[in-house]
Parts: structure tokens; C-alpha cells; sequence
């Protein structure tokens, strides 16, 4: 490492990006990678939620203790001593919302603009100032350090959606029925796929963050190497940083996050560096989840490699589904291009981690002690069918002879195929039009499942302005009902759901 | 060659579509069409050699026409060049060339999906 150090230092380094390297390796064997290369540049652009920024304002006078900060009327944190704030990157703005957000804050502060600061305090004898109005630029922050706990994934899952709705989330939008698949992450440009054993990564590893100069402080939040997930919880100084790597962003119907531009150095030491530095494209392996599952565990529709997803489409069912994905590539290959170039200028030096990140981490899932219902839990089970077949006296039969308003209507291996409200019968009646079901059915019906959890059918009810969803198993089978009445039962024997 | 028709209330309940392929035989794709009781919206999709003559028909039927020349602006400032517009996108507007998003603001129909799904807001839709 030092030698490699010497050689930035006198300029001979020989520096090339994880974009080269395989065909290098491929060409000149791991031996002759270790003699001819000195450094591979890694970079990610990409949405990381997980990003954040310690501000120290110096004190005022009169002296405030700040509990509660705006910037930007975003608020930040400010229950750390007197006059530390710490601005989360996916805090809202109160006056702007989803469209302005912790990481705009960021964003204008590292292009030059001004924000404007406004504090309460807790009045105390050496603190006896209450509240405070002042606009700041970045300059005028004592500290502006960024410390971001969870960023540049080892590999991210993909993500589609298997329903009939558009669904805007934080791997952006999503089209209805398997309609695009969205990805994250910057295959073999990425930095932990070049060093999946943590021979150079770990605590103390100087990286590329945003710009300027930082460090990985550790092994990030929910870091899974057993799994191929792990993450870098790195830190920085925001005053050297530009805003062509750091860019504020906003996902439709989630919120801001911010675009981070990480790349890690990989000095070539041995040849088994060289080999995990020469990984490709179609050796990062991920999954494609389905986000229509509204749950922590969605299933996986299929496995799928980086150069697969990159290629614009990937096949799902037998049809090619076009992918895209929110993190640059663009922007990724600009970090390794720009980090090679400040080694080559003998701006950046290695250095060597004071431990290695740890080998295997922890992503639980959270302990939920309060109740948690799902639709099985409230849900009618019993739950008189019709075919579609029965005529309209018979359906209104039925519905008088049952406890709800809604009929569900099967086919003959028992799936649903439709739905009959007291409404549409009577409005048939009215007409005197209609005489079978099949012609006044409602045929898209929205459904809810047994493991759903009740929060979300109610939510189902409510967004549809409907009061029943029929409860369908795996098979589209009818195993219940749920419906307004559920709820406000629910809701007027436990005062909250 | 797309064309965005503005149908004013007194006329929306015309079959002004038909009566226009009628007249001028013309291969008219209706790319997108939002009509409701009192007014309606309608991008077509028109041989250009025959544009100008569906236009004048249109026209003659008193709805304004207005052609989508440049229906769809990137901010090249704010764009990072991710893709998220690519596969959101019904007629295939956008797409890589080397590694950087481009547009072809020919195939637009303003449908607008794209200016919400852009991360970076870099997209705008120029309405008529």
C-alpha cells in the first residue's frame, strides 16, 4: 500500500475504472493485474434515503440551546447539545412538502444558496434565549458533516408490480400488470462487488463521497454479507463537495431523497483483489420483487443478473418486460472517472482500513408487541356465492337471506368472477331491463387477502369509496368478506384500529 | 406528425374523428383522447404528407389544432441521465444513447407519466 501511495505521490500510478479491469484481467491473467495495475476506481449514483448532515451554527448572543430547527422550514433534528443539528435527507418540508425536502436543503447549501434558519429553545440560565430567525450559507456552518448511515448497497432488488393499479414508491413508478421493472444499483461499477471480502473496505477507508474527500466509518445499517447485502456507513465533509454528485430528488407520492456519488479506490495487492476487482455485469446477481404485495416479505418474481436489467428488458410470464433504472450510470462512471483522475493528480491517497467491516451483520425484522390485525382476523368467513347463471330474483333472494349487501358471484371451479350489491339489483328492477346476473355484475372487483393486514383492506374501502371486499385465497377462491361494518364494529369496541 | 385537438364544448358530442377520416381517408391513431361532458382532448397521430389536410379538416369542424412539434422538454441541467422515464413511457420517447437519456420528442403524446416519474423534476410538458 505504501509503494502504491509512493507512486501517487511521483505520478506513475497506474490507475484504470471496475469497468476495464475484467477485460484486463481476462487478458493479462490475475498475475499480470497485479504487476500492471496499481488501483481500480469504483462509483454509484444513486438514491440513498439513508443520508444525513450534522450542522454545528455556532452560538448566538444571547446563547440559544436549540430543541426544535428548521431549515428551509424542513425540520431537523435538534435534540444533540445547544447548536449540533442533524438534517435528515428524506425530511419534508412543512410549507412544500414532498417537492422540497431535507436533501434540497443539502443541495442548495453545496451550490452556494442561502437557507434560512429558524430555531426554538429551552430557556435556561446559561441558555436564555427562546427563539431565532437567521438566513446561513454553508460558509457560515461551523461544521457541516455528512454522515449518511446506510449507502451504496452491495446489490439492491429490482422491483415491479403484479396489479392492476400504477404504484408510485421509492423505487419510482410502477406500471400495472408487470408493466416495467425499475431498478438500483451500479453493477460492476459498484464498489462492495469489487471487494465482497472486505480485504481493502472497512473502517477508516478513504472514499470518494459527493466530491470531496471522505471515509467509511463502519459497516452501515442493516449490513447483510451473509446475504450479499451489505452497506457502508461512510462520512464526509459537505464544504468540499459539488453538486454534480450530490443532487436533491423527489419520488411522486413518497418524498425527497438524495442522489450520493460514492466510489471506493481498490488497491490491487494480490491477485485475489485482482480476481474480485474483474467482477461483471452478469456475475451480480438480484431479485425482481413484486411491490403489489404491500408487505415487509414480498415475493420474488424471478432472479435476474446486472447486465440483464441493463440490456432494457428482462422476460417475466413469457412476455419482455422494459426496465429502467433511478440510480445513473451515467453519473457512476463519472465517479470512478473523477476519483482515478484526483489519484492520478496526486490528490488522493489510500489508506489502509483500521479493521475490516464485519463479516456478518443483522436485518431483523422489527418486534411488534401491540396487536397487529389481519383481514383472517375480522374477516366474515362464511360467506354465501351465487353463479352467474341465477336470476335477479334469486340474487335478491339471497342477499335478503344473508347478512350483506354484497354477492359474490363464482365460477364453476368457485373463483370470482364478480360482484352483486343490493344497488345493482334494485337498479335492475328499476329498469326492468335486466333478467340474468352475469348481465349486471360488476366483473373488476377489488379483493382483499387472508394475510393482509386489516390497516390496508380499510384503506382498500376507503380509496374506492366501496364498503365490501370479498377475502380470496391463492386460487381467487371466496374465504370470507370484509366490510365497513367490520371496521366500525372494530373501531367502536377498541377506540383505534 | 401529432396533433393536439382542443374540441370546445358545443362540439365535443360530434363524431368529429370519423367524419374527418371519412372525408379525408386519411390514417388517423388516436394516440390519447380525454373527453368528458363538456370539453375533450385528443392527440392523433397523422401521415405527415397528409397532415396538413387532416388539420384543415379538423379545423373546418371548429377544433383548434395545435401541432406537437416539441411536446416534451429535458432540462439538461437537472437530468442525471438515470432512465427513469424509459420503460414508464408508452410510445418509447426516451432511450439511451451510450450511457445518456435521450428524447425524441416526435413519438410524445403528453400523456405526462414521465414528468411525475423523473426524480430530478428535469421534465416539462408544454402545453398548448
Amino acid at each position: 500500500m505504501s509503494e502504491i501511495n509512493e507512486r501517487i505521490r511521483d505520478g506513475s500510478v497506474r490507475v484504470v475504472t471496475a469497468e476495464e479491469m475484467p477485460d484486463l484481467v481476462d487478458e493479462l491473467g490475475t498475475d499480470g493485474a497485479v504487476r500492471e495495475v496499481d488501483v481500480v476506481t469504483t462509483g454509484t449514483f444513486g438514491a440513498m434515503c439513508s443520508s444525513g448532515l450534522f450542522l454545528n451554527t455556532g452560538h448566538s448572543d444571547p446563547p440559544i440551546k436549540i430543541s426544535r430547527a428548521w431549515l428551509n422550514n424542513v425540520e431537523a433534528y435538534g435534540g444533540v447539545a445547544a447548536v449540533d443539528l442533524f438534517l435528515g435527507a428524506t425530511q419534508p418540508s412543512e410549507d412544500r412538502g414532498d417537492e422540497y425536502g431535507g436533501a434540497h436543503v443539502m443541495e442548495d447549501l453545496v451550490s452556494g444558496r442561502e437557507v434560512e434558519l429558524r430555531a426554538q429553545g429551552a430557556v435556561t440560565d446559561c441558555y436564555p434565549r427562546s427563539d431565532l430567525e437567521t438566513t446561513l450559507r454553508l460558509g457560515d456552518f461551523n461544521q457541516a458533516i455528512m454522515v449518511n448511515p446506510r449507502n451504496s448497497y452491495q446489490r439492491y432488488a429490482a422491483a415491479t408490480n403484479s396489479t392492476d393499479r400504477t404504484l408510485h414508491t421509492y423505487m419510482g413508478t410502477l406500471l400495472p400488470r408487470y408493466g416495467n421493472i425499475s431498478y438500483s444499483g451500479a453493477g460492476s461499477l459498484s464498489p462492495i462487488p469489487n471487494d465482497p471480502d472486505f480485504e481493502y473496505i472497512g473502517v477508516g477507508t478513504r472514499i470518494f463521497l459527493c466530491g470531496g474527500q471522505g471515509h467509511i466509518i463502519g459497516s452501515g445499517t442493516q449490513h447483510l454479507p451473509q446475504s450479499g447485502f451489505a452497506t457502508l456507513m461512510v462520512k464526509g465533509d459537505l464544504k468540499e463537495m459539488s453538486a454534480e454528485f450530490l443532487r436533491a430528488a423527489t419520488f411522486q407520492d413518497y418524498g425527497p431523497s438524495l442522489y450520493v456519488g460514492l466510489g471506493v479506490p481498490i488497491p490491487i495487492l494480490n491477485e485475489r483483489i485482482a480476481k474480485n476487482s474483474a467482477v461483471r455485469d452478469r456475475e451480480i446477481i438480484t431479485e425482481i420483487v413484486d411491490y403489489g404485495v404491500p408487505r415487509r416479505d414480498r415475493p420474488t418474481v424471478r432472479r435476474v443478473n446486472y447486465e440483464q436489467l441493463y440490456s432494457g428488458s428482462v422476460e417475466i410470464e413469457g412476455s419482455e418486460v422494459r426496465t429502467s433504472a433511478l440510480s445513473s450510470r451515467h453519473v457512476a462512471r463519472k465517479v470512478a472517472s473523477a476519483l482515478g483522475a484526483s489519484i492520478r493528480r496526486g490528490e488522493f491517497f489510500l489508506s489502509a482500513p483500521v479493521e475490516p467491516l464485519i463479516a456478518t451483520g443483522r436485518n431483523n425484522p422489527m418486534k411488534q408487541t401491540k396487536e397487529f390485525l389481519l383481514v383472517r382476523d375480522v374477516m366474515s368467513p362464511e360467506v354465501a356465492t351465487a353463479r352467474e347463471e341465477i336470476s335477479i330474483q334469486e340474487a335478491a333472494a339471497m342477499i335478503v337471506g344473508g347478512p350483506f349487501d354484497h354477492l359474490p358471484v363464482v365460477s364453476e371451479e368457485g373463483r370470482l368472477i364478480g360482484m352483486v350489491t343490493a344497488w345493482d339489483v334494485s337498479k335492475a328492477v328499476a329498469s326492468g331491463k335486466t333478467s340474468h346476473i352475469s348481465e349486471m355484475m360488476t366483473r373488476k372487483v377489488f379483493i382483499a387477502s387472508p394475510d393482509e393486514p386489516m390497516e390496508l383492506a380499510a384503506r382498500k374501502l376507503h380509496h374506492h369509496k366501496i364498503s365490501a371486499l370479498p377475502v380470496v385465497d391463492k386460487d381467487h377462491r371466496v374465504v370470507g368478506m370484509v366490510t365497513s361494518d367490520h371496521l366500525s364494529r372494530l373501531y367502536g369496541r377498541r377506540g383505534s384500529l | 406528425m401529432k396533433l393536439m385537438l382542443h374540441v370546445a364544448p358545443g362540439i365535443v358530442r360530434r363524431p368529429i374523428v370519423s367524419s374527418v377520416i371519412l372525408e379525408t381517408k386519411a390514417l388517423i391513431n388516436i394516440e390519447r383522447a380525454k373527453v368528458d361532458a363538456v370539453s375533450g382532448e385528443i392527440v392523433v397521430d397523422v401521415e405527415p404528407e397528409r397532415c396538413s389536410e387532416v388539420k384543415a379538416a379538423f379545423e373546418a369542424r371548429g377544433v383548434r389544432v395545435v401541432l406537437l412539434e416539441n411536446p416534451i422538454v429535458k432540462d439538461d441541467e437537472e437530468c442525471i441521465h438515470c432512465g427513469a422515464c424509459i420503460s414508464i413511457c408508452p410510445t418509447g420517447t426516451f432511450h439511451f444513447k451510450g450511457s445518456e437519456v435521450v428524447a425524441d420528442a416526435g413519438k410524445c403524446v403528453q400523456c405526462g407519466t414521465c414528468v411525475t416519474a423523473c426524480p430530478q423534476r428535469a421534465l416539462r410538458l408544454i402545453l398548448k
